[in-house]
């Protein structure tokens, strides 16, 4: 078996974007008929390294060999002559053509176009593996499994026998996603090779015949499936517990100040996002947030925030002489008068909280501008806010004129980060603060989050990184699938234990 | 072997933010060059001297003191639709029913001026009629805001489709209101006792008309860049994603912008009917709540800006029409020019915003 060459062989890939590093000098070998599952937290390049694969980028070092023959890829073309084909986690399809329409599009077959020769082909293709999708359907009628089975019908149809998925189920039932399973196991029967790019635990156990896991942009090591556990997986994953010396003063006079009971929250295709989440944050303290992404953050903040529908539960405000009021219902405008604020950074920086064509003065004014009587904007404290925190928060801009579209990420997020603490919050939210920040601006961030605290603010902070919520956060509250799996003392806490309850309800190496 | 992709002939990149002069400059010479290729096409097509073609076209338009003001007139037309068009546009609401609003507001006017123009002194009709066409066009751009907000349906079709709506309305009550019986016109309303129109000051039938667009840029302008609305509605605009987040309720935006933009195309038809044309057709607005769009992009928006881009559009086509009629061509000919000069204007954008690389001409060493 070890003998075998590698269908694909990736030697020595590097890719960097702008100063961040998405990967370092991966070797990564596939087998033809495999299920390999690439497994790695957010942000530790698999995507990256995968869509170099498939030719969406091109490698800034390294190589890639198809059967033992080095190729270059320059774009998806290219990857689908060599039969790669990656379905990715945003469909590309046209809503208002058929499924049929979508798969051939962009194919420069000659002669005329064949409809229903294609149609037939692709019922075969359906047969074949046990897809279950009309190609006559339009695309907007179709649930998102379907859209997902088009998706890869569309790659099969094209001649690909090797397919990358890229964490094909996190849109997916639990239900669908077995189906897909047994679809990809059909496929590997077939001879088909299968990459499947996925942060659970369970679905690589389930799937997968190896498991490769990465971490920060690089490869760290691999197992056969059935000769590991979920333990040696997630230590892998989260490597071993790196001190950064962030400080961390005592919680001052800890009272909870916002008080979650049985919150539920369902997406908008009916996916359980959060289920039955209870916890409490105090004032004083800063309650991190640690979880795989997608594990129901967003969903969390935008509830507390008056954001997102919520289908049950409660989120009390409890002021200082323990009075309750609930903000569920409320809408985003009450709930921040009351003093709780947002800062929460989206995957694009930009989507949500800051407004790109803007200046700094106008993003600043953001919350305020509905102070005072007069029907005209106020320019003047939002200009000397924008220099205050320009100064402070060492925001490198040209001016303060500038759109902030114009500014690197990092200065994007001391921009909104600085906004949200300048409202003098009682509660501060933040996801995702320090994400693609550099050293210094990220201790500059937890020392601005430190100083929140310690005049009395409750900080909840949703974090990617495992080891700065053990040094900064006072407790931690573990979200496993929606579900709270646990929630620790931030002082002492174990590192393994909590990657553990990251990956599986309620943590623990009982389960093999 | 190891190939790298071989570096494309041209390849784009985004430029920086644009210094202003360098803008303008860029502008300028789109506009030389357009009037180069323009005066080339002329001399191939026509055997015409283009220099002379081109005096020709400017004294269509300022020729007289009466071309003027004509000039004065339309521009303020185009000009009040294109601000009435704008906050809608500015909070990306792709307001496309400028027509319909027009003569829906037409039709509120003359129906006052009709029904009412006997019974009522001045004093009082003119107040009257000019609320019916405010009414009116904010009602006929409240129907796809409320669609829009309520059920987030496509406004650009829906605006489009009210205009054929306006149309056939205003069809119906041409033939309801015509004079003589059997004409299919309306012809002159109140033509003896000029009841319902709007005064003539200073002597000029059409500088009230110009007034009132003039103060309502500048207020357009203050409201826009200035006031907690205008800010509002940029946001929305934007990021409706933001907007929500900071507790801005969108649909209501929605629906007081669309109400306001109506409500300004609205006061066109008003101006149209008490001001200038004194008379109601189907083809009130010619094609002017498209053109207006044009008008509103041309100047991204910027309601000062857009004196300039409305009074270079009606330059043109006057311009076009004096060519045409002078020597004999056909009217085709001045709209080609036109959409030459447009089709420069509008590239130049381009090159504002992206700068060019060609293969080999590029210094190595990562420099944008």
């Amino acid at each position: 078996m070890a003998e075998r060459v590698p269908a694909v062989s990736l030697r020595g890939i590097t890719k960097t974007f702008g100063s961040t590093v998405a990967n370092k000098n991966v070797d990564l070998d596939i087998y033809r008929g495999e299920i390999l599952a690439l497994l790695g937290e957010n942000g530790s390049g698999k995507t990256t390294l995968l869509n170099m694969l498939s030719g969406i980028y091109y490698p800034d070092a390294g190589q890639i060999f198809i059967d033992g023959q080095e190729v270059t890829i320059r774009s998806p073309k290219e990857a689908f002559d060599y039969g790669i084909g990656m379905i990715h986690q945003h469909f590309k399809l046209v809503d208002v053509m058929t499924a049929t329409e979508n798969i051939i599009l962009g194919l420069k077959d000659k002669g005329k176009l064949d409809l229903k020769g294609a149609s037939a082909k692709i019922r075969e293709i359906c047969e074949k593996y046990g897809f279950q999708i009309d190609p006559d359907q339009k695309i907007y009628e179709m649930s998102v499994s379907q859209k997902q089975t088009v998706e890869i019908v569309k790659v099969l149809y094209r001649g690909a026998d090797i397919l990358i998925l890229d964490e094909p189920t996190a849109v997916l039932t639990p239900q669908e996603t077995d189906k897909l399973f047994a679809v990809l196991r059909n496929m590997r029967e077939a001879g088909k090779t299968v990459v499947i790019i996925t942060h659970k635990l369970h679905e690589v156990q389930d799937i997968s015949d190896r498991v490769v896991v990465f971490r920060k942009g690089e490869y760290i090591g691999q197992m056969i499936t059935k000769e590991t556990n979920p333990q040696k997986m997630t230590d892998m994953m989260v490597g071993h517990a790196v001190t950064l010396n962030i400080e961390r003063p005592d919680p001052v006079d800890p009272k909870p100040r916002i008080q979650i009971e049985g919150l539920t929250v369902r997406s908008e295709e009916g996916i359980v996002k959060l289920d039955d989440v209870s916890f409490t944050a105090n004032s004083g303290e800063i309650l991190g947030i640690a979880g795989i992404s997608g594990s129901g953050q967003k969903e969390l903040l935008e509830a507390v925030a008056g954001l997102q529908k919520v289908e049950a539960g409660h989120v009390y405000y409890v002021e200082d002489d323990g009075t309750k009021e609930e903000l569920i219902g409320k809408d985003p405008l009450e709930i921040q008068k009351m003093g709780v604020a947002l800062s929460f950074v989206p995957e694009d920086r930009l989507g949500m909280g800051l407004v790109g064509n803007m200046d700094l003065s106008d993003n600043m004014m953001l919350r305020s501008f509905r102070e005072g009587h007069s029907v005209f904007t106020d320019r003047k404290h939002p200009h000397d806010l924008a220099e205050h925190v320009r100064e402070e928060l060492e925001v490198n801009t040209p001016g303060l004129s500038t759109p902030v579209r114009r500014l690197s990420g990092g200065n994007v997020q001391k921009v909104l980060v600085g906004r949200e603490i300048a409202s003098a919050p009682k509660v501060l939210l933040t996801a995702y603060a320090v994400r693609g920040l550099d050293i210094n601006s990220s201790y500059m961030i937890y020392s601005l989050l430190n100083k929140q605290k310690q005049s009395g603010v409750a900080v909840i902070y949703v974090g990617e990184d495992l080891d700065v919520l053990l040094e900064l956060a006072d407790r931690i509250v573990v979200l496993c699938g929606g579900k709270v799996s646990g929630i620790v003392e931030g002082r002492g806490a174990d590192k393994n234990e909590v990657g553990l309850m990251m990956t599986k309800l309620g943590g623990g190496s009982d389960l093999a | 072997m190891h190939k790298k992709p071989k570096e494309p002939l041209i390849h784009m990149t985004k430029r920086d933010l644009v210094p202003v002069k360098n803008a303008i400059a860029i502008r300028a010479a789109a506009i030389l060059l357009a009037l180069v290729v323009c005066g080339v096409i002329t001399a191939l097509a026509t055997g015409l001297n283009p220099i002379e073609v081109y005096i020709t076209m400017f004294s269509g338009a300022f020729g007289t003191s009466r071309r003027i003001w004509i000039m004065g007139k339309e521009i303020a037309i185009l000009l009040c639709i294109s601000l009435a068009l704008t906050p809608a546009f500015r909070m990306r609401f792709w307001n496309l029913g400028g027509e319909g609003q027009i003569l829906i507001g037409a039709l509120g006017t003359a129906s006052c001026l009709i029904l009412l123009g006997d019974r009522l002194p001045n004093a009082v009709l003119i107040p009257v009629s000019l609320l019916a066409a405010v009414l009116c066009g904010a009602v006929w751009a409240l129907i796809p805001a409320v669609c829009k907000a309520r059920w987030n349906t496509n406004e650009t079709l829906f605006t489009l489709m009210m205009n054929y709506v306006a149309t056939q309305l205003v069809a119906y009550f041409v033939i309801v209101w015509e004079v003589p019986k059997g004409s299919g016109k309306i012809g002159i309303i109140n033509q003896n006792t000029e009841a319902g129109w709007l005064p003539v000051v200073f002597g000029n039938r059409y500088l009230l008309n110009i007034l009132i667009v003039a103060v309502l840029t500048i207020c357009m302008h203050i409201y826009l860049m200035y006031s907690k609305h205008g800010y509002e509605i940029t946001v929305v605009g934007e990021s409706e994603a933001t907007a929500r987040y900071i507790g801005i309720k969108v649909s209501r935006i929605i629906i007081r912008t669309l109400i306001l933009s109506g409500a300004v195309c609205g006061l066109t038809g008003y101006l149209l009917v008490a001001g200038s044309d004194h008379t109601l057709t189907t083809t009130l607005a010619g094609g002017q709540g498209f053109t207006a769009v044009l008008v509103a992009w041309l100047a991204k928006f910027n309601p000062l800006k857009m004196v300039f881009s409305s009074f270079l559009l009606i330059f043109l086509s006057r311009g076009a029409g004096e060519i045409s009629t002078i020597f004999g061509l056909n009217k085709s000919f001045g709209d080609i020019l036109t959409g030459i000069i447009l089709f420069f204007i509008i590239g130049s954008e381009f090159f504002i915003n992206y700068k060019l690389h060609f293969r080999g001409h590029e210094s190595k060493g990562g420099k944008r």
